[in-house]
């Protein structure tokens, strides 16, 4: 039985929890001190013995990550922290970062130092201002108290950290796109090689890493690369946040070691909601194949997911209950990536275009038998054709839900159209309406 | 001629990598892309993004392969996507599977196909490129027999208009990017970009409903907006009008039939088109093009490869300027002037006539002759051979625009004869350049876009120019200010500096060290353009500069036939192959290989073009012989005309009717260049030979003179190309003493008085000249002439950006809108042959000469 934990939501619940005292009260920046009297070489050492890998959704091993930069050859290198959170379902940097913004804040300030970067930039997702606001205050709060700025804590190491509102594109979570919309150009995958390590920002060496694994940094400074190690499982060790949403009775923020199942989060969360089953899930936002309640004992780490024929992408658990049409809902997920693909190559800018097409045909009733084979070979075509990730991500909740709900899929065909009564899956009310007591009496 | 092949050079050992790919084992350099490998091998891989002079893009995912690499251990390892071989470069051990040995890679090209083709309008039997389609034929070899698509295509309103030129239709376009890359990567001038994203991705110029943003301030399209295109334009990625002098390379490297040339759009389909390698005949730099013709009519020209000269890029001028050659003033037979009038005449009677008169006017004062700066080469030896031999003159100059005596000094001393010198791709390796009297995108185009391919490769590039043009500014160019006629100062200056002589006290001493350096360094290039002629001591200066610095010296003319005219002796003083009129040994060897006695040759230095045209008029010489030649081109053209209208005699070959042929006394026809064969000597050096495209009658201009000759009594050995060549080759190269250098001379530059400024000012690629006839939209896109001058010039004048401006003499006046520029004050620049704007015709003067400025009077205009 894993247990919930508490490490970068350690104080979500206090008063004021976003404000650097309550950080530093509870500890906070005590890493920054202690890495600034560390060598930059050990910190890296610390964080590959740590374990710590990705958490932005590709599982790859931060302290190699850091390892890939070149020798300093005397000119700048860059830290971008990946804030553009924007996948269906993923739900986790955003309250973090408007929770607690200092455990990044922190972060950024070890990870530059330990990679030799003396401007750092944090790229958040566009449309959540409040967000970009508070990290503003919470960058202008480390900077009055000497945690960022020049002579940091008096050992001579300077940093700028600049937070970067981007203009709503979901490709910019990806990220060479990301350092392209940076620079002030169009978002759009740059050729890889050269990799961001060897030419990113301003072609210059560059980390690029999610929040979540720079907001892992301090508290591996602070306890150790064995106390973090010592969490989770061998290949994926540490804390996640899990975001459980949806049909759940108590969605929200779960921390807890790598390797927790989603039984063990239900359970937590109380449960799907009151009266009804398990569908289907996903187990790391809409780009990871779903799940179904086969797999609910499947422990939530790189390894087990990836085995159970997924990915454990960003722990975005987006719990859907049998009143769910699985057609309509990877339908408007196929929407999503349609209106994101960044147009750059053909199979995503095309196929996301076909692909939606045919599930709207599929959803209204028009589809044919021959639609989802088609379906399927289509993503055939995309799968490992596309530019980048995104043409990817965009088949895999079709192909999976094919897997899994052939049969559903079949029952709209031929003119039939969906059976499902789409407002009994709303979360506001799943019981067919009474008409309302005033209905057709006139009034103001 | 002399050695016309590139010297060969010790190649440095290339780094090879040796892969499999389809079960073929295959070599190649290090940093070869798969796509590339597989093509040494013969296998084609479909694509549309991958071109071979673009950066990779990896966009369009049509060329994906099946790649194994071996791991640390040599145990084969295969990727688990099949990987862009346009991206990809071959590493050792690999093994690549294609369409042919892969299903994996078959299917996933069909896939692609597949997806390309759903929003692609099934337009292809009205659209220009069908027939000769990548995607089209691309589809048939590796597409799916027919689409399983049945729902909604992306449609777009038809085509937007890029510029009068270029059309853009976006539902043929397949985003492959090319065009947006050669704009950035190539040209330097982003006239368009990708906007939106995903399937409503499209092509476009600047549009703010598209964008949703208006141009950044400071980049509204002002009145005074500069390099702003005569035609429609609309706004290109920065908010500015859209120019480019290249944009038609867009058309075709297009793989679809999205971005189509106004002219050619819907006029002929490719298969009945019949295409001939042939020559640009618009600039010095002998672009290698193709002629598509049908049932004896040019419909379009393209650009050829030729990786040594212009790659697979031409101007505008060179794709689009060619209607002049059939326009409706071409002379198609001989005629001579009776009763004050010219009639029609047999060859025959022309022939006669031509022969008598200018055989009497040999004897009586001598024939001045005036080539033009057009010919080919086999035409250039047979008028250098008539004037010495049939004329018995060596009053023959073939330039039609400023020039001087020390220019023949330099051409003598530097470059006739030389054979191949600087090279394209010496521009291209060149550390450093530097430009003195040239505005290479204006005046060369391709030579222009060599030298930015030099640039993104790290080198470096100076200019002596009153101002950074736009050009410079995409060479990340550095600019040495000069006042016009002053650049031997900076030259002299940098030459004093680099042998470490001493240098004026007010000179800038950082720029100097850095530019002498830059130029010292191993491949450095000196670039001069012809218009040093306008500045006293520039030549000698630049030679001086050159071997001060060790750096290579070229000359680049603008016009096609001026490098082979001065190999072929078509200035005074100069015989062919650099062989100097007043050396003995040098006039034996010419009289011999043109069976004359040495006697007949002359002996002395003759006149150039302005003298010959002040002897016209003043009778010392009794008749003229010219070419193509366009008075208005002269530095006078008033001049020209008194000479031409008091000249007893005169006999005109042309193409087409002109000023020449309307105070000639007979007039015979010649072929253009699409008409006949011929070969350019271009800047390089090199021989640029070219078939005739076009069946036709028209005769050549040595032709022509081998039978005037011949009524003369003389032999010319040019009465066909093979003879022509023949008579060109029997001149051995010169071994003799060359011509000395020219001597250093100075001038003080003009007073300024209040009310004046020194003028300024370069031909514009695209301008009012008569070789650009018959092409509207072309001509739509050539810059509105300004008038550019400093801020404190213009205060001086009392004039602000954008308003109107009178530049005048006492012969006449031009007004045009002032452009604040940041350059040298008391300067101001004018375009010199823009529509509107003819300065040598109205103005009667030439860069350097002092002019008057003054605001526009209300509702004048040019």
């Amino acid at each position: 039985m894993t247990e919930l934990m508490a490490a970068l939501t350690d104080t979500w619940d206090a008063e004021n929890s976003w404000k650097l005292s309550t950080y530093e009260a509870a500890g906070g920046y005590e890493g920054l001190r202690r890495a600034l009297r560390t060598d930059p070489a050990d910190l890296v050492q610390m964080v590959k013995d740590s374990g710590l890998r990705g958490r932005g959704g590709a599982g790859f091993p931060t302290g190699m990550k850091w390892g890939f930069l070149p020798e300093p050859d005397g000119g700048p290198r860059y830290l971008v922290v990946n804030a553009d959170e924007s996948e269906p379902g993923t739900c986790k940097d955003i309250p973090l970062m408007m929770a607690s913004p200092q455990h990044l804040v922190e972060g950024v300030a070890i990870t530059s130092f330990a990679i030799g970067c003396h401007h750092a930039f944090i790229y958040v997702r566009g449309e959540v201002l409040h967000v970009y606001r508070r990290l503003l205050a919470a960058v202008r709060e480390a900077y009055a108290a000497g945690h960022l700025g020049r002579d940091i804590h008096g050992s001579g190491y300077d940093l700028e950290v600049t937070v970067h509102a981007g203009a709503g594109a979901y490709i910019c979570g990806e990220e060479t796109a990301l350092l392209d919309s940076l620079e002030g150009r169009r978002g759009q995958p740059r050729l890889k090689p050269p990799f961001p390590a060897v030419a990113g920002l301003y072609a210059r060496p560059t980390v690029v890493n999610n929040v979540e694994s720079i907001a892992s940094v301090p508290g591996i400074v602070t306890h150790g690369a064995d106390w973090f190690s010592s969490l989770g499982t061998e290949k994926s060790s540490g804390h996640g946040l899990f975001s459980l949403s949806g049909h759940v009775t108590r969605p929200g923020q779960y921390e807890a070691p790598l390797g927790i199942t989603l039984r063990e989060l239900l359970d937590q969360a109380g449960g799907v909601r009151a009266g009804h089953q398990l569908k289907f899930w996903t187990p790391g936002g809409s780009s990871t194949p779903i799940f179904t309640h086969e797999h609910l004992d499947v422990p939530l780490d790189y390894e087990s997911v990836g085995a159970a024929g997924s990915m454990l992408g960003t722990r975005a658990l987006q719990i859907f209950d049998e009143t769910t049409c699985v057609v309509r809902a990877v339908s408007r997920w196929t929407d999503f990536y349609a209106h994101e693909s960044c147009g750059k190559c053909t199979p995503c800018r095309e196929g996301t275009y076909w692909l939606k097409q045919i599930l709207h045909r599929i959803e209204a009733g028009d589809g044919e038998e021959t639609d989802l084979d088609l379906l399927l070979d289509l993503c055939d075509n995309i799968l490992g054709r596309a530019f980048c990730a995104l043409g990817d991500g965009a088949t895999s909740p079709i192909t999976s839900s094919i897997q899994y709900f052939r049969t559903e899929y079949e029952a709209h065909l031929g003119g039939r159209g969906c059976p499902f009564d789409p407002a009994r899956s709303t979360l506001f009310d799943d019981t067919p309406q009474a008409p309302p007591a005033l209905a057709g009496a006139g009034g103001h | 001629m002399t050695a016309t092949t590139d010297k060969p050079a010790a190649a440095p050992p290339v780094e090879t990598v040796t892969c499999t790919i389809d079960d073929v084992e295959v070599t190649v350099p290090k940093g070869t892309l798969v796509i590339r490998a597989a093509e040494q091998v013969g296998i084609q891989i479909p694509r549309f993004c991958d071109h071979p002079l673009l950066e990779p893009a990896g966009a369009c995912r049509q060329c994906l392969v099946e790649v194994s690499m071996p791991d640390r251990e040599g145990n084969l390892r295969a990727m688990p996507k099949p990987q862009a071989s346009c991206t990809m470069t071959v590493t050792p051990g690999m093994v690549v599977r294609t369409q042919h040995t892969s299903h994996v890679a078959d299917k996933a090209q069909q896939g692609v196909m597949e997806l390309l083709l759903m929003n692609h309008p099934l337009d292809c039997p009205v659209c220009d490129k069908g027939g000769e389609c990548p995607l089209q034929n691309q589809a048939m070899t590796n597409g799916r027999g027919d689409t399983r698509f049945v729902d909604v295509k992306r449609t777009f309103p038809k085509p937007i208009e890029v510029s009068s030129q270029i059309l853009l239709d976006r539902e043929r376009c397949i985003l492959c990017q090319r065009c947006t890359r050669f704009s950035e990567e190539i040209a330097g001038d982003v006239f368009i970009d990708l906007q939106e994203r995903g399937a409503e991705q499209q092509i476009g110029r600047f549009d703010e409903e598209i964008l949703d943003f208006a141009p950044p301030s400071g980049q509204d399209r002002a009145d005074s907006a500069v390099d702003v295109p005569q035609g429609v334009a609309l706004p290109d990625t920065s908010g500015q009008p859209f120019a480019s002098y290249f944009s038609g390379n867009t058309v075709q490297i297009c793989p679809v039939g999205a971005l189509t040339g106004a002219k050619y759009r819907f006029r002929s389909r490719p298969f009945d088109l019949v295409s001939s390698p042939a020559i640009g005949e618009h600039d010095a730099c002998g672009s290698a093009i193709r002629v598509d013709h049908r049932r004896g009519k040019v419909m379009r020209r393209l650009s050829g490869n030729d990786p040594a000269v212009n790659e697979e890029w031409i101007t505008d001028k060179d794709r689009f300027a060619f209607t002049w050659q059939a326009a409706d003033d071409r002379i198609t037979t001989p005629m001579v002037r009776e009763d004050g009038a010219l009639r029609p005449a047999s060859w025959v009677e022309a022939l006669d006539v031509a022969a008598r008169g200018l055989a009497a006017a040999r004897d009586s004062g001598g024939v001045g002759v005036l080539p033009g700066g057009r010919l080919t080469v086999e035409d250039a030896f047979a008028w250098s051979r008539f004037a010495r031999t049939v004329l018995g003159t060596d009053d023959v100059d073939q330039r039609v625009r400023v020039h001087s005596v020390e220019e023949v000094d330099f051409l003598a001393h530097a470059v006739a004869g030389t054979g191949v010198g600087v090279t394209f791709a010496d521009l291209e390796k060149a550390p450093a350049v530097l430009l003195a009297g040239l505005e290479a995108e204006e005046e060369a185009g391709v030579t222009f876009l060599r030298l930015r391919k030099g640039v993104k490769a790290g080198a470096r590039v100076f200019s002596v120019a009153p101002f950074t043009s736009r050009g410079l500014a995409r060479l990340d160019g550095t600019l040495l200010p000069a006042a016009p006629g002053t650049e031997a100062e900076w030259l002299g200056t940098l030459a004093a500096q680099a042998a470490g002589d001493l240098v004026p006290a007010s000179a800038d001493r950082e720029t100097l060290e850095d530019v002498a350096g830059a130029l010292g360094a191993e491949g450095a290039v000196v670039l001069v353009g012809e218009r040093l002629a306008g500045a006293p001591g520039a030549y000698a200066a630049a030679l001086r500069l050159a071997e001060a610095t060790g750096a290579r010296i070229a000359w680049i003319p603008r016009r096609a036939g001026e490098r082979g005219g001065v190999e072929a002796g078509l200035l005074p003083g100069l015989l062919p192959g650099g062989r100097p009129l007043t050396d003995a040994g040098a006039r034996a060897e010419v009289a011999a290989a043109w069976g004359v006695d040495d006697a007949a040759l002359p002996q002395a230095r003759g006149l150039d073009t302005v003298g010959i045209l002040d002897a016209l008029s003043v009778g010392q010489l009794a008749g003229a012989l010219v070419g193509g030649v366009e008075l208005a081109d002269m530095p006078d053209p008033e001049h020209a005309r008194r000479a031409l209208r008091a000249a007893g005699f005169v006999v005109s070959l042309e193409v087409r009717a002109s000023e020449v042929t309307e105070l000639a006394d007979v007039v015979l026809p010649v072929a253009p260049p699409v008409e006949r064969a011929g070969s350019y000597w271009n800047w390089e050096g090199r021989v640029r030979p070219f078939a005739a495209a076009l069946d036709s009658t028209a005769l050549t201009d040595h032709r022509v003179l081998d039978a005037l000759a011949a009524q003369l009594g003389a032999t010319l050995g040019a009465a066909d190309p093979v003879q022509a060549h023949r008579a060109i080759a029997a001149l051995r190269p010169w071994h003799g003493e060359r011509a000395p250098a020219p001597q250093q001379t100075t001038s003080d530059p003009p007073a300024v008085p209040a009310g004046t400024a020194v003028l300024a000012g370069w031909r514009l690629l695209l301008d009012d000249g008569r070789m650009q006839d018959g092409e509207p939209f072309l001509a739509g896109t050539a810059k509105t002439p300004v008038a550019r001058m400093s801020a404190a010039t213009a205060a001086g004048f009392d004039v602000f950006d954008g308003d109107r401006v009178t530049v005048s003499t006492d012969r006449g006046a031009i007004t045009v809108a002032v452009a604040i520029t940041e350059m040298v004050d008391h300067v101001v620049w004018l375009p010199l042959a823009s529509r509107g704007c003819r300065v040598h015709d109205a103005l009667g003067v030439s860069p350097g000469q002092p002019v008057r400025v003054a605001p526009a009077e209300k509702g004048g205009d040019a």
